[in-house]
């Protein structure tokens, strides 16, 4: 029995020890056994964990989000949801909302579809009428209603992201939603 | 790097922690048998790791925890692996708590001054097995839903606490999203807390009072490290090893099912799960319980096992007596020789009971079933999996047929599950209705007055049979050609999906075969309407016979004018008198005419 000693008492206790060659052989066998022994737990966990790296953005399909008949000529600006379907790790859903988009009608037939995330950090910007354009109530970005940004001194790195849209039988509006990464001067998708 | 390595020393002094570590005086040497301690401690370690990981990907609700446990096993990469060694390590964990606490006893390890590290060891046993039971229910799949069930049913037995002890762990009256919850609270928090405190303590007291020295010393005196180190490090890869090996199981000796842990079915309150066994560690509990009958189950429950753990509590005591010493090592064989007969006893008891046996392989199909669900194009539900399974024909519908149709049908000779029936059928065999062979063999005059048609209804003797055994049998070639193209039309009339090529390839067949059924010749519209309403007849409607409405139809009400009318048999109306809900009599249907999931059809 070692005896009873405190932590701070402690020393490096007197004992033989065998030749320091047979030890460092011995010290560099236990060091990889231990290393081998805890690695296997540690990167099962790994994998695991940095699974999300592996998975790839599936392209979502254009969806209809609204009929011609609900924007107004004059080219103001109205907020609808997208509704798709919509993968959420285990659940898949068909529909539900994913995101929301600024249409605005452009002439007879030509709609322009604005993604409502803030290209500065992805927080939701508003359409405000008295100053005819978009305002990011996060840092105060700000966007005319073309989707570019109005003041210089707003921190969005580019304008609104404008999506595709489709005019399909006449008077359906199909957008294909996507979002894009925040804080790039380019426009990335996510 | 020295000058860094001093800077650090002198604001943290590691260095004499790391002495502190390493320098421990092992009198006699290192020694194979100084590892389990060690071992433990590595177990705990996966455990800490592997069980962060897990809980990156779980989510405890009853709506998402089998859900979250699926996709890490089947989907995430590599999730099988860390699941795997985290549910194996729980097993080997217990073997090894269980050999340590055995060498304690024998090298009377637990004596003076020892005696607050054995019970805190004791305490240490505990809460691992706390952290086995409360790990058992997290995958809310059936196995741990039923298994857990009786754990905390038993804990409401305890007098004046009980009910109120019961209700406060599964966090109400019933389980449901706290009760995981808190499963998941006490597995993942506050057990593991209490086990760091009480390991840190443990090792804390176990190098205040030194390694107890198995007698005689083989060698001189010798340091932790590096011999001792080196010993235990290759005593935990042999642990990890076995682990893997139990994770790798089913590949290494291929015997199918999936690698690592198992995950059953989704918790299922509606479901019976009579293959529910507790984790093979609690068998022994389980096995005991069956000895007490109603009323007693405290004694087995609660009481003897209390009463047990007392006993090997004052181990320290009884053991300062020479002959209590003996007392503690030979109790410890006995308990030891007890859990492994109770276990083997429960093992064998299921071995040999057939209906175990049925309740395993049903487990077993719905797990993988659910998998095969789960993959399907429209995946999980936000409802959750177990819905999976509750709108699937192919799971529902033979259990719904053997409970109600079984009485009188049969389905490919048995009741629908597999199990063969002693009685003979009362009406017809529905395995394959309304498709072109089972048509065929109710056409046959050799056949449709066998039990496999109305053989054995009353309508044996009525005007379809007399017509098939009397007309049919003397039809002229001609006439038997004319009657395969009835029944080709007939069948095609239900649409079945299996015969959906078929049908195509044979569309003139079945125009012809139509137009020949309302003929004279043919004679089935003396009795039958086919797509034309007739108030005369006194048989089942033709008009797409066998479909899934029509199906639904005669199953809800088979004495509707539509189809025997006054002259049912003893057929009930499921659904208009409201024997089965219209939910089930879909699945019924719809199991019938062969409809549901599968991938690549």
């Amino acid at each position: 029995m070692a005896g009873a000693h405190s932590f701070a008492e402690m020393e490096k206790p007197d004992v033989p020890r065998s030749s320091a060659r047979r030890n460092f052989f011995k010290e560099v066998c236990a060091v990889a056994v231990g290393i081998v022994a805890g690695l296997v737990p540690a990167v099962s966990g790994l994998l695991v964990f940095l699974d999300p790296l592996r998975r790839k953005t599936r392209e979502n399909d254009a969806v209809l989000v609204a009929s011609l008949n609900s924007l107004s000529e004059d080219g103001v600006p109205r907020k609808f949801s997208v509704i798709a379907s919509h993968t959420d790790a285990w659940n898949r859903m068909p529909r539900v909302p994913v995101g929301a988009v600024y249409l605005r009608r452009l002439g007879d037939k030509q709609v322009q579809a604005f993604n409502v995330m803030c290209p500065h950090a992805g927080c939701f910007v508003d359409y405000e009428a008295s100053r005819k354009g978009y305002h990011c109530p996060c840092h105060n970005s700000s966007f005319s209603t073309d989707g570019k940004i109005a003041d210089p001194k707003s921190p969005s790195p580019r304008g609104l992201d404008e999506l595709q849209v489709e005019i399909r039988n006449g008077n359906e509006i199909w957008v294909k939603f996507q979002n894009f990464r925040a804080g790039e001067r380019e426009k990335i998708p996510v | 790097m020295k000058a860094l390595f001093d800077w650090l020393d002198r604001r943290t002094g590691y260095r004499r922690i790391i002495e502190y570590s390493l320098y421990e005086n092992i009198p006699g040497g290192a020694r194979w048998r100084y590892v389990w301690g060690s071992t433990l401690v590595f177990c705990l370690a996966i455990q800490f790791i592997t069980g962060l990981f897990l809980w990156m990907c779980y989510s405890p609700s009853s709506q998402t925890a089998w859900e979250s446990v699926y996709y890490i096993q089947n989907e995430m990469a590599g999730g099988w692996l860390l699941r795997g060694i985290h549910h194996f390590t729980a097993s080997v964990m217990n073997v090894l708590l269980v050999l340590h606490l055995m060498q304690v006893v024998i090298d009377g390890a637990y004596k003076a001054p020892r005696e607050i590290n054995f019970w805190f060891g004791l305490g240490l046993l505990l809460l691992v097995l706390g952290l086995s039971l409360t790990g058992y229910l997290l995958p809310w799949d059936q196995k741990g839903y039923w298994a857990t069930k009786v754990a905390t049913n038993i804990m409401g037995i305890v007098p004046m606490v009980g009910p109120a002890l019961q209700r406060l762990i599964i966090g109400g009256p019933d389980y449901g999203h706290h009760t995981l919850t808190r499963f998941f609270a006490l597995h993942a928090g506050v057990l593991p807390a209490c086990v760091v405190m009480l390991v840190v303590w443990h090792i804390f007291l176990f190098r205040r009072h030194g390694i107890t020295a198995k007698d005689p010393k083989r060698k001189a005196d010798e340091y932790f490290w590096p011999d001792q180190v080196l010993n235990d490090a290759v005593a935990c890869l042999a642990v990890l090893a076995a682990v893997l090996f139990l994770v790798l199981r089913p590949w290494l000796f291929h015997t199918g099912g999936g690698l690592g842990a198992d995950l059953a079915a989704p918790a299922d309150p509606s479901e019976t799960y009579s293959a529910a066994r507790p984790e093979w560690y609690f068998l022994f509990l389980f096995e005991f319980l069956k000895f007490f009958p109603g009323g007693t189950e405290i004694w087995g429950a609660i009481v003897i096992p209390a009463f047990v753990m007392l006993i090997i509590f004052l181990m320290p005591i009884v053991g300062r007596w020479n002959l209590g010493h003996r007392f503690n090592v030979g109790l410890s064989f006995s308990l030891l020789a007890g859990v492994a007969f109770l276990t083997f006893l429960a093992l064998t008891q299921d071995r040999r009971d057939p209906a175990f046996k049925i309740a395993v392989e049903e487990a077993r199909r719905d797990a993988e079933r659910v998998k095969v669900l789960a993959q399907s194009p429209t995946g999980i539900p936000r409802e959750g999996a177990v819905t999976l399974l509750r709108n699937d024909p192919l799971t529902q519908g033979p259990k719904l047929f053997a409970k109600n149709c079984a009485s009188c049908h049969r389905y490919g000779d048995n009741d629908g599950t597999g199990n063969e029936l002693k009685d003979a059928p009362a009406a017809s065999d529905l395995k394959g209705f309304a498709s072109r062979e089972w048509l065929a063999g109710l056409l046959d005059p050799a056949r449709v007055d066998s039990p496999h048609y109305f053989g054995g209804t009353k309508f044996k003797e009525g005007k379809m049979v007399k017509f098939v055994k009397k007309d049919v049998a003397g039809f002229s070639d001609e006439q038997k050609a004319q009657l395969q193209k009835v029944v080709t039309a007939l069948s095609a009339e239900a649409a079945l999906g299996s015969q959906h090529e078929l049908d195509q390839r044979d569309a003139a067949l079945v125009a012809e075969g139509k137009t020949l059924i309302t003929t004279e010749g043919m004679r089935c519209t003396e009795c039958h309407q086919f797509h034309k309403p007739d108030e005369d007849t006194t048989a089942p409607d033709l008009t797409a016979f066998g479909s899934r409405d029509w199906l639904i139809a005669f199953i809800s009400n088979p004495a509707h004018a539509r189809f025997y009318g006054k002259r049912n048999d003893r057929m009930p109306a499921f659904g208009a008198d409201k024997v089965l809900d219209g939910h089930a009599i879909e699945l019924i249907a719809d199991w019938l005419r062969g409809e549901w999931y599968e991938p690549g059809r």
